[in-house]
């Protein structure tokens, strides 16, 4: 991305100035050296989103954004429903509501040293990975009716989790809003097969070591010392996610001109928030969110079943979990006034600071935790949000590394034998049902996840915690 | 003009683009990048038939139609298909897709597609008299 096209507001802030349509300014967060590397296709993409009807305040990039369909991949943007604001499943993307959540073990890593083996066999026998994978849960229509509409909670009301895992769940784990009967036979019949299974591609369950602390204060407050053994899980809203993505992208761009809006590009398909399709939009796309909020929840549960087996000592409660994709109503100051807006992120993570409300008490104080997941072999973050987050981009920070290189390269580059091999010899060991998957999902087929951090950090979005390193990976 | 398919780069996702003498034939080698995506459609044995048949109002959405229809077969059957037939009237498509149930032994593949995206999305003649159709799938 050329720097020169933006005006610098701040060591990294970058804004790109109104032309033509854009009813506000494109503003793209990231280092001088992120920014350039940056495709241009993001800032093509940060001011389409700002053309859209209803937007408040600026079309946001993070700085791990890159070309995505429609909005940018680490795209944020939000709409006021009183001012012709839109809902988009562009903005949402396919897998509604992917996330991360990360696990205490109450173990040290040499806890999991001494059985490192064991429990990488153990978990990846005991989590449906990879393509084709299917869960041990099939529901009969009433019962995914009240997964769609209870999320973690009904997971828990069903003996998948515990209740105090709840107030650590973004919507204290049941996503309000959602309409069931707004979700497709074929969706239904897509998910069939595929509650509590953990997906394929970027999607994994890792066993963590805390590897450094950056802010001890706010550690100490999300319970994280040097050494410590974690679990985090990313996954998202399984096949039903993908085919409510894929039937209202459809419905909305051949809709978008009934309601008169003139679409840049056919992928930010939208609909009026204060329309039929809208609202039926909502209601699924929450749906959805459940679905995600479930499945991570009975992913944590099969965890916890295994660490029983092997490591009875362990107790597993939840630090936090957080949703990459979603649309989510939220209050934010604008211009000294409180709107409710209709804020989507598109790989992009909320991050609440210090003092708010839907924080559980416990974490108040300290902000809440960003779960940012690197590569197998470049380990993940946890950052805390600040106060600032809030004015800079409606409270919302990054995601993840982004990959540096195709999925075909990197299959062309490295075989998945030589790949667990190279990270066994680091101590690190993966268990997956495709050599080809992890080949493509080698460390080297993604950026450098800390300059995505430090920038994340520099700009105010997000404060740095604590880094964490894979023992074990599971890999879809 | 010879009858291929073949993938482009996108980002964190993946362009399959299938090239053929007519527009149906296009659609089957786009389907056949598509099934590359996850596993050498080669190695994918043709012994089931599912048909399909779906309609959008212009042969740039058929395409995305088409793929998604894929999709979803290949996940609520737990297959795989390694051939296509594909006829195209006007705003319609039938078609029979041959494959097999996914095996993780035999396939071992790579990655679930999500969707088809309608990023890079076209279907248009090529100069050489044949037909191009292409789009992004997200993986």
């Amino acid at each position: 991305m050329d720097l020169n096209q933006l005006i610098r507001r701040g060591p990294c802030e970058w804004e790109a100035p109104m032309t033509g349509d854009m009813r506000v300014p494109a503003i793209v967060f990231g280092t001088e050296t992120l920014i350039a590397e940056m495709d241009d296709k993001v800032l093509e993409q940060s001011s389409n989103v700002a053309k859209l009807p209803g937007i408040v305040r600026a079309s946001y990039a993070m700085p791990d954004a890159h070309w995505g369909y429609g909005f940018p991949i680490g795209g944020v943007a939000a709409f006021d429903p009183e001012r012709g604001g839109v809902v988009s499943a562009g903005g949402v993307g396919f897998d509604v509501s992917c996330g991360v959540r990360c696990m205490h073990t109450g173990l040290r890593a040499e806890d999991i040293l001494a059985v490192q083996e064991t429990l990488a066999d153990a978990l990846f026998a005991r989590i449906p990975a990879g393509v084709g994978s299917t869960g041990a849960i099939r529901l009969d229509s009433a019962q995914m009716d009240a997964m769609l509409a209870g999320g973690a909670k009904w997971a828990v009301e069903n003996g998948w989790g515990v209740p105090a895992d709840l107030e650590r769940i973004e919507e204290r784990g049941c996503m309000p809003g959602a309409r069931p009967e707004m979700v497709s036979a074929l969706a239904r019949k897509r998910q069939r097969d595929e509650m509590g299974t953990l997906g394929s591609g970027n999607h994994y369950l890792e066993v963590q070591r805390v590897a450094e602390i950056y802010d001890e204060a706010i550690a100490a407050a999300f319970g994280l010392r040097v050494g410590d053994a974690v679990v985090t899980i990313h996954c998202g809203s399984r096949g039903l996610g993908h085919q409510i993505g894929t039937e209202f992208l459809r419905r909305m761009a051949t809709a978008a001109k009934e309601y008169g809006i003139v679409l840049p590009d056919r992928e930010l398909a939208c609909a009026p928030i204060r329309s039929e399709l809208g609202e039926i939009y909502l209601g699924a796309m929450r749906s959805a969110i459940n679905c995600a909020l479930a499945n991570r929840e009975i992913l944590t549960h099969l965890t916890r079943e295994v660490f029983a087996d092997i490591l009875p000592a362990a107790r597993l409660p939840l630090l936090y979990d957080v949703s990459h994709n979603t649309c989510k109503v939220e209050t934010h100051l604008v211009d000294g006034e409180p709107r409710s807006l209709f804020v989507h992120r598109k790989g992009a993570t909320r991050a609440l600071g210090p003092g708010h409300p839907d924080l559980p008490e416990a974490l108040r104080q300290a902000g809440q935790p960003v779960l940012i997941g690197g590569s197998m072999g470049t380990g993940s973050y946890i950052l805390a949000g600040t106060e600032r987050s809030e004015s800079l981009a409606f409270s919302s920070a990054c995601h993840g590394a982004g990959r540096a290189m195709s999925r075909q390269q990197a299959a062309r580059r490295w075989r998945g034998r030589q790949v667990v091999d190279e990270l066994a010899a680091r101590g690190i060991l993966i268990r997956s049902p495709s050599s080809r998957g992890i080949a493509e999902e080698a460390p080297g087929a993604y950026k450098d996840v800390v300059e995505v951090i430090d920038a994340t950090d520099a700009a105010g979005l997000a404060r740095k915690v604590a880094k964490v390193e894979p023992l074990i990976c599971i890999k879809g | 003009m010879q009858e291929h398919w073949e993938h482009y780069e996108h980002g964190a996702d993946i362009g399959v683009r299938g090239i053929g003498a007519t527009m149906a034939g296009a659609f089957e080698q786009a389907a056949l990048a598509l099934t590359a995506v996850i596993t050498d459609p080669s190695g994918v044995a043709g012994n089931e038939a599912v048909d399909i048949a779906c309609e959008a109002p212009d042969p740039e959405l058929l395409l995305g139609e088409w793929l998604n229809a894929l999709v979803y077969e290949m996940a609520v059957r737990r297959m795989l298909f390694g051939r296509y037939q594909v006829e195209i009237d006007g705003t319609r498509l039938r078609a029979r897709a041959f494959g097999e149930p996914t095996s993780v032994e035999r396939h071992c593949p790579a990655v679930e597609v999500k969707g088809a995206t309608y990023t890079s999305l076209r279907v248009a003649p090529t100069a050489d008299g044949g037909w191009l159709a292409q789009t992004v799938v997200d993986v």
